[in-house]
């Protein structure tokens, strides 16, 4: 049988052996803890702490009046260090608290199960949300609570879980299905109260049969009809909003609309583990899980991690580096940053951490596109990136509008398929800005 | 030889006919163009630079013949072209400062930490969108990709070292290498400003340290020790307003980093220096 999937895309090597199997480790931090104030998509978040304060684990260190934006709460109890600079994961030095660890994991008592929960009206569901700083673990980090408060008129028609985990050498979301789906599928049902006429999709690439077979089985044990599991066929970027609309509800998506506007909302498997965390069992969003993997690991683990910790203690946990990495990168290999030390934090977004070594990371010269179309069959929105990169470099920003560059998904599928190495996706993601630059000028003219 | 008469009249006629048609269709569709519009073009510089905010030479003068260009809006053409504008329209023409560009960084190659190597489109625009903003590890200096070198159509733009230097005889103070910096590092400054802080971090002294040996530090001594208090700190870098700052150069000598530019040639420092032990 065919599965399903979306037009275009391409299958990179899936390199997910490493940590597949590999069971899901707690790790504790030793050094101090570094949370970033913008932690989020959206206005960033402003200290409500002070230095030498004591902080309780669950406590809110940062926070901001806008909707569109998510608390930054602290994963250990101990005092605040200090509020200053410090590298991040987006490669400049932002505002952080910085967090003494004490050990004590004395937790903040405001965070309890929520009262009968299970009867509970749904709008509790959605504080708690945001008060837990849940945002997308899926690595765009949109506040969750943003989206799952749909415009009035919206008929919310599907409930998509992503379990697609589309990223080569990532594994986190696979080994969350396979040792807690009972979370994930619980978590399901409570945001499926929120809208009543929705039906729960929990979307699978086949290449994770076991997963499949876990959640179907825990489907059909707890006997749920709303709730359907979905295996797709392998393609990369099937993670992506779009790609994974058109895959699962087998409508084609129109480029620039937004998920509600078909009448889905989109999380991640994590994301909805962790509404139920904050629900059922009283946990914020301090935590997630990631893979530390990679040619250059030692050791490649599944790390469940407290929010914080230094990217260094975790790759000492694998037993450090096995051989120099050329190239250390936050995420996958196709959508994640690389990074330019590895003291930094872990945040919402560090869906794994990604050592390469010189044999596995290298770079080839550009050179004139040759047109033979790979990037137009490649590219899942549709574009014509090899007309695109030209229009950006003449900086004919217009012509770029017109063709559709601004809905360019930067999924870097037509750099990776691109014979000539030409730096597609890079050209697009600087037309896009500049525009968005632009537009921002004109606005305040 | 009749084989060829027969052609030719019809041709002929032919071409009677429309050209008495297009005769016809130019006075029917006439469209009335303001002679002023034509007059203005044939004064502009031609460069096409779109400094002034229109489509080339072309648009600035239609704006113009039509009321809504700023008769000083050509900074290629200076002041004298904007009288033979003012002179053209009939109206007064308000002057505009002469302008040029100013880099706010001094952090070369040798005085800045490099973050990355840097692979990408030689721009600045496309390296400003990989993480870290770009190779340099200050997220405010120059990146010298030289983006504002292919914008600016006057050639006035070279990168050095890793910055960029604007040669001041060749720059008309246009604005497009200001415009297309991603870094926001340019500025137009009054040309007769002459001392300036080359720094563009408003970062606190150690954070700009640890990256930058020429940034400025946000130490205040330069703002404590201007006699006219035309030196403002916004956050931790240091500010002049050149409306007010009366390019003494006291600051550039109590700079601990060496972050202000003096751009004086030696009579202007001569003639201030008189102007200080008089006043003293
Ligand atoms: S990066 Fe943009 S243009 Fe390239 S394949 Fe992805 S969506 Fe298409
Ligand atoms: S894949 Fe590369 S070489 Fe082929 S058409 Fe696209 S840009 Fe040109
Ligand atoms: S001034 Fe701006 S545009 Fe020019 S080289 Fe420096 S960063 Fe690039
Ligand atoms: S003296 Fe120099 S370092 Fe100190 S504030 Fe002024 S420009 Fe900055």
């Amino acid at each position: 049988m065919k599965l399903p999937s979306f037009w275009g895309g391409i299958h990179p090597p899936q390199k997910k052996d490493a940590t597949v199997n590999k069971k899901i480790e707690k790790y504790l931090p030793k050094g101090d803890l570094v949370f970033p104030m913008a932690q989020s998509l959206g206005a960033p978040c402003q200290p409500v702490v002070k230095k030498g304060d004591r902080v309780l684990v669950g406590q809110k260190l940062g926070d901001s009046e806008a909707f569109v934006s998510a608390p930054v709460l602290s994963s250990v109890s101990g005092t605040v260090k200090d509020i200053a600079l410090r590298l991040t994961s987006a490669g400049i030095y932002e505002n952080c608290v910085i967090v003494e660890n004490d050990g004590l994991y004395e937790k903040d008592p405001s965070w309890a199960p929520l009262d009968n929960y299970p009867e509970a009206d749904p709008k509790e569901y959605l504080k708690r949300i945001r008060e837990a700083g849940i945002v997308g673990f899926g690595g765009a980090t949109f506040p969750t609570v943003v989206k799952l408060s749909p415009p009035p008129d919206k008929v919310i028609k599907w409930l998509i879980v992503n379990g697609v985990e589309c990223e080569p050498y990532i594994n986190c979301d696979n080994r969350l299905m396979l040792e807690e789906p009972e979370k994930i599928l619980e978590g399901l049902r409570l945001m499926l109260r929120l809208f009543p006429e929705a039906e729960g999709v929990i979307g699978i690439e086949n290449n994770k049969p076991e997963a499949i077979k876990t959640m179907e089985s825990e489907v059909s044990k707890q006997g749920d009809n709303k709730i359907s599991v979905v295996p797709l066929a392998v393609k990369y970027p099937q993670g992506a909003e779009k790609m994974l609309i058109e895959a699962v509800t087998k409508q084609e998506y129109v480029m620039t609309a937004l998920p509600a506007d078909v009448g889905c909302i989109i999380l991640n498997v994590r994301t909805v583990h962790q509404i139920r965390e904050a629900i059922a069992a009283g946990e914020p969003a301090i935590s997630r899980i990631i893979t530390v993997t990679g040619e250059a690991v030692a050791e490649p683990k599944n790390i469940h991690v407290l929010l914080g910790t230094s990217m260094r203690e975790l790759i000492d946990f694998c037993g450090g580096f096995r051989e120099q990495p050329v190239k250390v990168i936050s995420g996958g290999p196709m959508m994640g940053v690389s990074l330019r030390s590895i003291d930094i934090p872990v945040v919402k977004s560090t869906s794994g951490i990604l050592a390469l070594t010189a044999s596995n990371s290298h770079l080839a010269p550009e050179s004139a596109c040759i047109r033979c179309g790979r990037c137009f069959e490649g590219c899942p929105m549709g574009l014509m990136p090899s007309v695109l990169n030209p229009l950006v470099l003449m900086r004919d920003y217009k012509a770029f509008e017109e063709t559709g560059g601004m809905n360019c998904i930067e999924c870097g599928a037509c750099s990776y398929s691109c014979p000539a190495n030409r730096h597609l996706t890079q050209s697009f993601r600087d037309g896009k800005s500049t525009i968005m630059a632009m537009r921002r000028k004109a606005a305040v003219k | 030889m009749t084989g060829m008469i027969y052609p030719a009249i019809i041709m002929g006629g032919l071409g009677l006919i429309f050209g008495a048609l297009l005769a016809f269709a130019s006075k029917k569709f006439h469209v009335e163009t303001d002679p002023r519009q034509a007059n203005i073009r044939a004064i502009l510089p031609g460069a096409n630079c779109g400094g002034c905010g229109y489509p080339g030479c072309d648009g600035f003068a239609e704006a113009l013949a039509n009321g809504t260009g700023k008769i000083t809006g050509c900074a290629a053409g200076g002041s004298a072209l904007a009288d033979s504008i003012a002179a053209i329209l009939g109206v007064q023409a308000e002057k505009d400062e002469p302008k040029i560009a100013f880099l706010k960084c001094k952090g070369s190659n040798d005085k800045t930490v490099k973050n990355c190597v840097y692979y990408g489109e030689y721009d600045c625009r496309a390296a400003a969108v990989v993480p870290g903003k770009g190779p340099t590890s200050c997220a405010f200096g120059c990146m010298g990709l030289g983006t504002c070198v292919s914008v600016c159509a006057f050639h006035a733009m070279t990168i050095k070292n890793g910055l960029a230097v604007v040669d001041a005889e060749k720059c008309v103070g246009c604005g497009a290498c200001v415009e297309n910096c991603p870094r926001d590092v340019l500025v137009l400054v009054p040309r007769k400003s002459k001392v300036n802080v080359s720094c563009n971090s408003p970062l606190k002294g150690p954070d700009v340290k640890r990256v930058c040996s020429v940034g400025c530090i946000g130490c205040t001594l330069c703002a404590k020790s201007c006699p006219v208090q035309a030196i403002e700190m916004k956050g931790a870098l240091a500010v002049i307003d050149p409306a007010k700052c009366i390019n003494c150069g006291i600051c550039v000598t109590k700079c601990p980093t060496k972050s202000i530019t003096d751009r004086r040639t030696n009579e202007e420092k001569a003639v201030s220096a008189v102007k200080e032990t008089i006043s003293v």
